[in-house]
């Protein structure tokens, strides 16, 4: 069988600098799928949109040729001219982004964007293209297509969003989708959904796909081919079974080393939890109500967070995981003082052991003053928490200043144990944020939250935004300071993998509750929630011998309405949670 | 159906704020010591002329202001009955002008509609120049046509308006034969409204449109040069490529509706500056706009005048945020749905 698409010797590069992409060469068959596979910066986005040609102005392409040989013959597209390539994207070709919330123009409604497509490749009226737009949006899965096409994005959830955009690249037929990291921007159950019904669609139209991503697990759950990428050359490519399971090169074996992985199931009975004599963060029946005003005076309540209750012991982690909106993040913030509880709730604070124990939102002066030294945080993206206009010095040392701790030279000392603490250097300190890769300006946060010499750290998704080897170096961080120092961490995330490596206790939050809450290895041989089993069903595992189990994902992700009976719930009825097994408990009726 | 809603709502808003700053205008007026009345007899016992003083005092009590100033804020809204019963700005009676010893609306009369007609002019003209510049300069950024428009924008911007005046009443005057000042042959001032009168006053109202506009419409220019180069870098203009979509097409569909918010919004911003702005202007031109008689009104603390024109220029901010706020609506979904269930 003749090629669908093959690149060959493909170079790609900025103004007189070397390329950032040299020598790339792949090809597809007709409905087969390729995966790019490679960190940030390993130039398999530039590859990959390459093909189309939509590139940065400044962006050249040094050498190589783009072939595509399909329904309307051989075409060679790197060297069509701009309005020969405006016929074949989104035409023959069609491509879907990272970012489904910002992918779509926030002004125009679905239907008119997706149309688009058609009224641009096949002339087709508003009534045609609205009747083939409102067919895929129903094959694409979308409960009400007449009312999606009346939408606009932000209606939308980024599962939808991205559903969205995939009925936009399927509308008009492709004979290939690109997918630049199609879901690395979704929750892991949503992600799963995504893939699974890319796959769907594949098997129905025959379509081929080139996937662009990071995660192995993806891979292992969509592609027959694979290249790796790394550093804008080709490291490893060839059928993703032999390159997955027997690595050939060594950059691929340190890739799949890294990936974050769900433990296996073991027999080995969960030794009885200790009980907590020193605590030093307790949330106790914490709930969060907001109140939405909407046009004239409607009012809905919103319940971000609903009663919570949490020990973390001193030295201990504790991980609370959950898709976006679960509430999570509201009550980390409501641990740190940054939001006010509804009345009833409390949190206590005990930042030494045997010292005082502070009611977070009861707190005088000295006593806040207190809070904020020895509570600190770790954001998500260390792109934006660190301010370009300072130098590394003045971020470090601006925590000392803001307490008036230390002379100037005391406090410089201080910034070079905190380098040295996250294992940089201290001829760093002269230098801005942006000199500094996506890890290292990690390790920068990590060591600003520590300068204060804090007992207890917040992290919130401290790797999300991180390549997957980056993130195993920062995990391993974290672990080493906390064990080294005696901290302790609220730790939030959405993924799994992460936190069963790092907490020592883990809980489940969804729509605001804990559903489920035990110690990671309790969590991952007994799962009991439907909703933790799909989150551990829909995380990808880099093995092509365990795809995703899409039905167990299915039922565990979708509404909690639609849960099995002893589960079920609604907003504002649920069940209690209920201790199966010592350190276990489970949100359902017994 | 919602849209009026919004509309009427926010006429409503519109009417409390105009109160509002009524009496914020009458207060700031009444701030500086003494009053035209005071200063007048003060000048005349000065000068020992005792018949003005009668006149004086008659004017006083006719319009009330031997009364408490917030007697006199309420007789001026006409919330109040004055001397003559309830006679005020509610009622259509703009009070009465000491400096010019005639009614005030014989006094701005004619000029209102003027303001109004230069204003709304410049607000088009700026517009109009800058809609199509601004693009062109976002499309082809760091191309020659980015950096001219940018350097005769900046030109614009820097000439001081009354310098630009001069300068066009001289070339314009002296190659296109354009007139030289006010804004209608002096033969058809006061003349009813006729053919040639509208041919002149367009005439005329060349060089201030253009001199009052240029330097809103290099800022606007540059503003949406920036708003469009941001909105280029997004990723749905990516998406829109990857459609197959010609860059103008997708330029106009896309990015530039979401650069138009901010030009939209600064209608209301518009008017004021340029009201205000143009009173230096007005009076080098010989405009027979509100600003020359603004600053006698200001220069003189003829309550009553001043008070009606800041009255009026409030008003016409307040139409031209109403009418921004409205059109935003109309624009951006994301402001129409705002807390509608999803």
């Amino acid at each position: 069988m003749k090629d669908l698409l093959s690149v060959e010797d493909l170079s790609i590069g900025f103004g007189r600098d070397p390329s950032v992409v040299e020598g790339v060469s792949f090809s597809l068959k007709p409905g087969g799928t390729l995966a790019l596979v490679g960190e940030s910066g390993s130039g398999k986005t530039i590859t990959c949109r390459a093909i189309l040609r939509i590139l940065p102005k400044a962006a050249q392409l040094r050498s190589g040729r783009v072939v595509l040989n399909g329904r309307d013959g051989e075409r060679v597209l790197s060297s069509m001219t701009e309005k020969e390539m405006r016929a074949v994207r989104g035409d023959a070709v069609s491509m879907i982004f990272q970012e489904p919330m910002r992918s779509l123009s926030p002004l125009h409604r679905i239907g008119n964007q997706i149309s688009e497509v058609l009224w641009l490749h096949r002339g087709a009226t508003e009534a045609q293209a609205k009747r083939k737009v409102l067919e895929t949006f129903e094959h694409v899965g979308f409960p009400d297509p007449e009312r999606a096409y009346r939408s606009y994005p932000f209606e939308l959830s980024g599962g939808m969003r991205q559903r969205a955009m995939i009925a936009m690249a399927m509308v008009g037929e492709p004979e290939l989708l690109i997918a630049d990291e199609p879901t690395t921007a979704l929750d892991v159950t949503t992600q799963a959904q995504v893939l699974g019904l890319i796959r769907q669609l594949q098997a129905d139209t025959g379509m081929a796909l080139i996937l662009v991503t990071h995660d192995l697990g993806v891979v292992a759950n969509m592609a027959k081919d694979v290249v790796v990428m790394h550093k804008g050359r080709v490291m490893e490519s060839g059928p993703a079974e032999p390159v997955l399971m027997t690595p050939a090169h060594a950059y691929t074996k340190k890739l799949i080393a890294a990936a974050p992985a769900i433990p296996e199931p073991t027999d080995e009975p969960a030794p009885p939890p200790a009980e907590v004599t020193d605590p030093i963060l307790t949330l106790k029946d914490v709930s969060k109500t907001y109140t939405m005003r909407s046009g004239m005076g409607r009012e809905t309540l919103i319940h971000a967070c609903q009663h919570v209750s949490l020990v973390l012991p001193r030295g201990k982690t504790l991980a609370i995981v959950g898709e976006s909106g679960s509430g999570k993040s509201t009550a980390a913030r409501i641990a740190l003082g940054a939001e006010l509880p509804d009345p009833g709730g409390q949190v206590m604070f005990t930042p030494d052991p045997g010292g005082e124990t502070l009611n977070v939102h009861a707190m005088d002066r000295t006593q806040r003053t207190m809070l904020q030294r020895r509570a600190q945080m770790v954001f998500q993206d260390p792109y934006s928490s660190l301010s370009p206009r300072m130098r590394i010095l003045d971020a470090l040392t601006e925590p000392l200043d803001i307490h008036n701790i230390g002379t100037k030279a005391e406090r410089r000392e201080r910034a070079e144990e905190m380098l040295r603490q996250v294992s940089l250097g201290p001829d760093m300190l002269k230098r801005f944020p942006h000199a500094f890769s996506g890890g290292q300006r990690q390790r920068l946060s990590i060591a600003r939250a520590l300068t204060l010499n804090p007992a207890l750290l917040v992290c919130d998704e401290p790797t999300s935004a991180l390549d997957v080897s980056v993130q195993e170096q920062i995990l391993t961080l974290l672990e080493d300071i906390r064990d080294r120092l005696g901290l302790s961490y609220l730790f939030i995330s959405h993924d799994l993998a992460v936190v069963s490596r790092i907490a020592d206790e883990v809980a489940v939050m969804r729509r605001g509750l804990i559903v489920e809450q035990a110690r990671p290895e309790q969590l991952f041989n007994d799962p009991h929630h439907p909703y933790t089993k799909a989150l551990i069903a829909a995380r990808p595992e880099p093995d092509i011998s365990r795809p995703i189990d899409l039905s167990l994902v299915a039922q565990g992700a979708g509404s909690p309405e639609t849960w099995p009976e002893a589960f079920r719930m609604t907003n504002t009825e649920f069940p209690e949670l209920s201790t199966l097994s010592p350190g276990h408990k489970v949100r359902c009726h017994v | 159906m919602q849209l009026l809603r919004y509309a009427i709502y926010r006429f409503g808003t519109m009417l409390l704020t105009l109160l509002v700053v009524s009496v914020l205008v009458f207060a700031i007026i009444n701030l500086p010591p003494g009053d035209y009345i005071s200063n007048q007899i003060n000048e005349l016992r000065a000068t020992g002329q005792a018949s003005g003083l009668a006149k004086a005092e008659f004017l006083r009590r006719e319009y009330s202001l031997d009364k408490p100033l917030w007697q006199q804020y309420m007789i001026w809204m006409g919330f109040m009955p004055g001397v003559h019963g309830f006679s005020g700005l509610i009622q259509g009676n703009f009070g009465w002008s000491f400096e010019f010893d005639a009614p005030v609306a014989e006094i701005v009369g004619d000029t209102l509609w003027l303001t109004v007609l230069v204003n709304v002019a410049a607000v088009l003209f700026v517009y109009m120049v800058a809609l199509p510049l601004g693009i062109l300069a976002a499309a082809r950024s760091k191309t020659w046509i980015d950096y001219s428009s940018a350097f005769v924008g900046y030109l614009g911007l820097a000439t001081p308006n009354f310098l630009l005046a001069l300068i066009l009443f001289h070339y314009g005057n002296k190659h296109l034969g354009l007139p030289i000042g006010g804004l209608m042959d002096p033969a058809y001032e006061g003349a009813p409204m006729s053919w040639g009168k509208v041919q002149s006053i367009l005439g005329h109202m060349i060089v201030p449109t253009f001199v009052i506009g240029t330097s809103g419409a290099a800022a606007m220019m540059q503003r949406l040069r920036a708003n469009l180069l941001d909105e280029l870098g997004k990723p749905y203009v990516e998406t829109a490529i990857a459609k197959g979509m010609s860059e103008r097409r997708m330029l106009i569909k896309y990015p530039l509706r979401m650069a138009f918010n901010p030009f939209v919004a600064d209608i209301g911003n518009l008017l004021p500056a340029m009201v205000s702005g143009s009173v230096l202007v007005s009076v080098v031109m010989g405009l027979q706009t509100i600003g020359p008689s603004l600053l006698i009104a200001l220069k003189s603390q003829d309550l009553f005048l001043t008070g009606f024109i800041l009255m009026f220029v409030a008003l016409l901010t307040l139409i031209g945020t109403m009418i921004s706020d409205v059109l935003l609506v109309l624009l951006d979904p994301r402001i129409r749905y705002e807390g509608r269930d999803i």
